[in-house]
């Protein structure tokens, strides 16, 4: 029989590792998938997984949508180490958008360099105020954050709905819910002529590196590390639970309403209810395949943006719905998660394990 | 008179598959597991529901069909989250992702297609009856197993020495290891039952509510069977209640212009979120309380040490 045994330290080679073989695990069985739907498997996984990769369009397109998932992840993976879990980063990503595109639309046609910089704190500002709703709850009242943050994820995306029906849609635009397209200083600086890629993902690469420093050398990044670690050292070592909870909770809101406002500023351009498709869901997914590591989450970020990419190439050239992502991303994280048990846990010969007892 | 009946006859339809799912739910939460997984385990039964149902005619078929799917995706979580003692939160969560990724898959072939759907049964003389009749005598079969279910499970867990076991190993699992219950056993069962129940909620949604296979019909409504759990703060009965408030609510939007309320129906459907939030709240306030509802161990990982 075989048996688990809990190694002393986390494999730190194994740590590493993991993420690599979930991705090759997710390929394989990906082709052994195709094989079963009659597809050719070795075309199919080049489709998804290696054509957009030698592809300079793809690539910016893959730049596109890592962004909003590299800054929703960052935000959630100090909690996720703190054991506060915010699960409600697609709302908060919805609220920013909201918030920051009324910016903009309140200074409609106003020219100016200030333009972007009052979105983006505004923005900052929609989603930690979404996000502080859940920090309130449980601080205070000792509320379930996850069930809290998610049940608000669903108001978030309905008021959207009824901001685009109502007071910011379009007066010129035939009553079709939708906000007036941005105009050019409402809108972010593409990074290179002729793509969507834009400014935000120099934001993301800053926020990177900023998230690296305080993890790794800053006193924050140690409380949440203890707070998650050891929750009853945290409060004997005098830090606040209640400090940490709103500290995570304001800088995941506060990065997820970036997120949000960066994509109705960027590659859609207004407020449509249509916004939200789930990149603060897939940023949870990021978060744990970059094992909550900013320098992972910027690697996973792309992984993740590749799925997509591939979903709609297959979409395109072999006529599967899009929703492969889907199964691709459920995958890799099976398999992370799974294959994670290598990383705490030996795997042992229960009968060895026995007689090491005796003896 | 007619069109209430039909209201609340639609409230029955919206809040069935609301029911099974959180049911399901309700036992996997009080073995001490949280399975953010069941949209993608309801969307896995209703397309295996429905699929099963065209291929062999048989509602039976599709029916069982749906509990196999959904326990088979629960069967995944399990493995996952005891044998491997991975995040739950982390698990579900990727669940429900890759269940509407499958789900997609399989009914692309589907899309667009109608079934006959499920009978609703009869009872010679009683069904006429004005009123009583069609509110409560006319539905199809899921509808009453839906009822029988909750009073079903209700029982289970407050009445039998196996519904006592499942809550000890909820409440405190190294105690239930300690006098030697199979914690692991105990909840995979639980897994495989919740994974059931969602399926069937699924299957409801293609067979009944909506009798045709489109992608992403669950709209959420795996979500809401989660907030309905709190919502019914891990009680059965309540959890009833709450099915059919959520159910009520979604019926009423439906309605809502017709009656000449000026009112966005955004704002009616963000009701049932904002109730579960003010419902969690007040149950969780008074932490001897909220111990006294939440189940202690819910969404730890157990390891048995010895």
């Amino acid at each position: 029989m075989l048996r688990l045994e809990p190694r002393k330290e986390v494999s730190q080679p194994m740590l590493y590792a993991t993420p690599v073989m979930a991705v090759a695990l997710t390929i394989a069985a990906g082709m052994i998938m195709f094989l079963a739907m009659g597809e050719d498997p070795v075309r199919a996984i080049s489709i998804i997984f290696f054509d957009p990769l030698f592809d300079s369009f793809s690539i910016t397109e893959m730049v596109v949508k890592a962004t909003p998932l590299i800054l929703i992840a960052i935000g959630l993976s100090f909690g996720f180490r703190a054991g506060v879990w915010n699960i409600g980063a697609e709302g908060q990503f919805t609220i920013g958008a909201v918030t920051g595109g009324s910016v903009a639309l309140i200074f409609w046609e106003v020219e100016g360099f200030w333009v972007l910089p009052l979105m983006s704190t505004a923005g900052i500002l929609g989603g930690m105020a979404w996000a502080a709703i859940p920090a309130f709850l449980r601080t205070r009242f000792n509320a379930n954050e996850i069930l809290v943050s998610l049940m608000l994820t669903y108001v978030a995306i309905l008021v959207l709905s009824v901001m685009t029906h109502g007071i910011l849609r379009d007066p010129d635009g035939y009553n079709f819910p939708e906000s007036r397209l941005f105009h050019d200083s409402a809108t972010l600086p593409i990074l290179i002529e002729g793509t969507r890629a834009h400014v935000g993902f120099i934001v993301a690469l800053l926020v990177v590196a900023t998230a690296w420093v305080l993890l790794a050398r800053h006193i924050i990044g140690f409380q949440i590390k203890v707070m998650g670690q050891a929750p009853h050292a945290a409060r004997f070592g005098g830090f606040l639970e209640s400090r940490v909870v709103w500290l995570c909770l304001m800088i995941s809101g506060g990065l997820a309403g970036l997120a949000g406002l960066f994509e109705a500023a960027g590659p859609v351009g207004q407020l449509v209810p249509s916004l939200p498709v789930g990149y603060g869901f897939t940023a949870i997914i990021v978060a744990f395949l970059g094992r909550l590591n900013p320098i992972g989450i910027l690697f996973s970020g792309f992984v993740m943006a590749l799925t997509y990419i591939g979903g709609e190439s297959a979409q395109i050239e072999m006529n599967l719905p899009s929703a492969i992502t889907g199964v691709f991303q459920g995958m890799l994280l099976f398999f992370l998660l799974g294959i994670d048990v290598l990383a705490k846990y030996r795997i042992r010969w229960a009968r060895q394990y026995a007689s090491m007892e005796k003896g | 008179m007619d069109l209430t009946i039909l209201i609340l006859q639609g409230v029955i339809v919206a809040a069935t598959p609301l029911l099974f799912a959180a049911i399901g739910e309700l036992v996997v939460e009080r073995a001490g597991v949280l399975n953010l997984g069941v949209e993608g385990m309801m969307i896995i039964g209703a397309v295996a529901g429905f699929s099963v149902t065209l291929e062999t005619g048989s509602h039976m078929m599709g029916i069982l069909a749906a509990m196999l799917g959904g326990m088979v995706f629960a069967c995944l979580f399990g493995f996952l989250t005891q044998v491997l003692m991975s995040n739950q939160v982390a698990t579900g969560l990727s669940l429900t992702i890759f269940g509407l990724g499958i789900a997609a898959l399989w009914g692309q072939a589907y899309s667009g297609m109608t079934t006959e759907p499920l009978a609703k049964l009869d009872i010679p003389g009683l069904t006429s009856i004005p009123i009583i009749g069609p509110l409560l005598l006319s539905h199809d079969i899921l509808v009453y197993m839906s009822i029988g279910l909750t009073i079903g499970v209700g029982w289970f867990l407050s009445k039998t020495r196996p519904g006592l076991i499942l809550r000890a190993v909820g409440e405190n699992h190294d105690a239930a290891h300690a006098i030697g219950y199979n914690v692991v056993g105990v909840r995979m069962l639980a897994i495989m039952f919740g994974g059931a129940c969602a399926g069937l909620g699924g299957a409801y949604l293609s067979m009944v509510q909506t009798p045709l296979w489109v992608e992403n019909m669950t709209a959420g409504r795996g979500w809401i069977a989660l907030a309905i759990v709190v919502f019914a703060a891990w009680k059965p009965n309540r959890a009833l209640l709450g099915a059919y408030l959520f159910g009520g609510v979604t019926v009423l939007q439906l309605h809502a212009q017709g009656f000449g309320v000026k009112i966005d129906a955004q704002y009616l459907s963000m009701l049932p979120y904002l109730v579960t939030i003010g419902v969690l709240v007040v149950i969780s306030r008074d932490k001897t309380k909220a111990n006294l509802n939440a189940p202690a161990c819910l969404a730890k990982s157990f390891y048995a040490s010895s």
